[in-house]
């Protein structure tokens, strides 16, 4: 008995929190670790030398990196709910889809928010190529794993909040009611849900307000940069903005 | 050489199909898969440079082979296939029993096609400098590869296993792959370890029964590939290096 586990990340990638979503899933205590990436600790670098980025779990002294390769340990090593189906064809087919997410619907978007001009437009349009994708998944389901959360909502974790900071910063509308309907439906319940809630901080009217996504996010992003630790919506929107050269209006320090 | 899958025998088991094509890398990691699970299945051999619209039924997000078809499902991607292929069938397992190693395998498989497989194309596909500094890219990863083998015949340890699969190409395509390109990516002296892995390999008593393209004419296809794709590449410039990351 006794299992040490520690996780090694950063507060702001969709990648770590993931991996805290599955944990908490899976009912897994553990010891959380802050790496600052820009000043990356001895202990990340020994620990992942290949890629050195988080997250790292580390279960009994042994190393585990890459979010989905770590989910699918979790599912595998600890008892519990099940995170992966376990037939093998839709066990497949989780996988499958949890990959295309990662190589196909995260790098446009991730790009969309972060890049300029025609790359940013080139981005845009690969990114709503994969959003009608998973529109036509996601049709007749209230999630991805059908009427719980499963490996494939926790993976497009960043599509539920990341989408509407960029549609606002940029005000261009990505999900539109007309085209992806049930994707928004979506994005409300995954938002909803009791295990995902607690990496919204929503204590705060003005970012009450915002989620579901609807309302200023000027507001929320002023008010989520002075709670500690800062809101990720705060992050996203002021990284969009100082990638875009402009800066943000009511903040001195921009988290990084 | 003869293909030694059941093409033409009806009592194949449950329906099990490959569509692949002759030389893939990745359609052979499926077929030795199966064979080492003892499981015959038909071949369907698809042209990747003149798909037909079977494959985008099959697989319509990617187009691409190989896939698997198991009692009328189908499956793409090698490595989805190949655990599939070890969950429905868990008699000779293909990969680690415990999950700390299952999750040690499944990270070398990734690593091995992003950071060595992609660079090695570009070895094939590039000249002059950039070719040398793709193939030294290739040559840093090799090393991680090296230590992984120290001491073991395997990958899988005593037994062949889905890592052995996954890193097949490094036995037979990468040599390929260094003739046609005339430049060396695993110096057997630098990489003794891989070197002894590759005869183990090649020698296993079960893959070497199961189909394998024939040299000559991998030789002729890829040099065919090199024509087409070297002016191509060279007129990306920089841009592929922020593809294949620099190192």
């Amino acid at each position: 008995m006794g299992d040490e586990v520690k996780l090694h990340g950063t507060w702001f990638s969709p990648f770590v929190t993931r991996v805290q979503i599955v944990l908490k899933l899976k009912g897994v205590e553990y010891e959380y670790v802050e790496e600052d990436l820009k000043n990356k600790s001895p202990l990340l670098l020994k620990i992942n030398p290949i890629y050195e980025k988080v997250p790292v779990l580390i279960h009994n002294g042994n190393p585990i990196v890459e979010s989905l390769i770590v989910i699918e340990y979790i599912d595998e090593a600890f008892s519990g709910p099940s995170i992966l189906p376990k037939d093998p064809y839709e066990r497949s087919k989780a996988r499958f889809w949890t990959k295309f997410l990662d190589d196909k619907g995260m790098p446009p978007l991730w790009k969309a928010c972060w890049s300029k001009g025609e790359e940013r437009e080139k981005a845009k349009e690969e990114a709503l190529e994969s959003l009608k994708i998973l529109e036509n998944e996601i049709k007749g389901k209230k999630f991805f794993g059908g009427n719980k959360i499963g490996i494939l909502d926790v993976t497009a974790d960043f599509f539920a909040y990341g989408i509407p900071i960029l549609e606002e910063l940029t005000k261009i509308k990505l999900l539109t009611e007309d085209e992806f309907p049930c994707l928004l439906k979506w994005v409300t319940n995954y938002c909803n849900d009791p295990f995902v809630k607690e990496y919204f901080p929503v204590d705060d009217p003005l970012a009450k307000e915002y989620f579901p996504p609807k309302g200023p996010l000027s507001a929320s992003y002023k008010v989520g940069l002075h709670q500690s630790p800062p809101h990720k919506h705060a992050f996203y929107g002021a990284a969009f903005l100082e990638s875009q050269n402009r800066r943000p209006k009511y903040i001195s320090d921009i988290p990084e | 050489m003869e293909e030694s899958s059941s093409t033409s025998n009806s009592t194949s088991n449950k329906g099990v199909k490959v569509v692949g094509f002759w030389v893939s890398l990745f359609s052979q990691r499926v077929r030795w898969g199966l064979k080492l699970k003892g499981i015959e299945y038909e071949y369907v051999e698809e042209d990747i440079n003149n798909k037909s619209p079977l494959l985008f039924e099959l697989n319509p997000l990617y187009g691409k082979v190989p896939i698997l078809v198991h009692d009328g499902v189908s499956f793409p991607e090698s490595r989805i296939i190949l655990e599939y292929i070890d969950q429905f069938w868990p008699h000779n397992p293909l990969m680690p029993l415990d999950p700390y190693h299952r999750a040690q395998a499944r990270f070398w498989a990734k690593f091995a096609d992003e950071k060595l497989l992609d660079p090695a194309w570009f070895v094939l596909n590039l000249e002059g400098e950039d070719q040398e500094r793709a193939a030294k890219i290739v040559s840093v990863h090799l090393e991680k590869i090296e230590e992984m083998i120290k001491g073991k015949k395997y990958f899988g340890g005593n037994t062949i296993g889905f890592l052995d699969l996954v890193l097949a190409f490094i036995a037979y395509i990468l040599p390929a792959w260094e003739e046609v390109a005339s430049i060396k990516m695993v110096d057997p002296s630098k990489f003794p370890g891989i070197a002894t892995w590759t005869d183990n390999f090649l020698n296993h008593p079960v893959v070497k029964t199961e189909y394998f393209p024939p040299k000559d004419q991998t030789l002729s296809y890829y040099k065919c590939r090199r024509h087409e794709l070297l002016p191509l590449y060279k007129s990306y410039g920089n841009k592929i290096w922020t593809y294949i990351g620099t190192q």
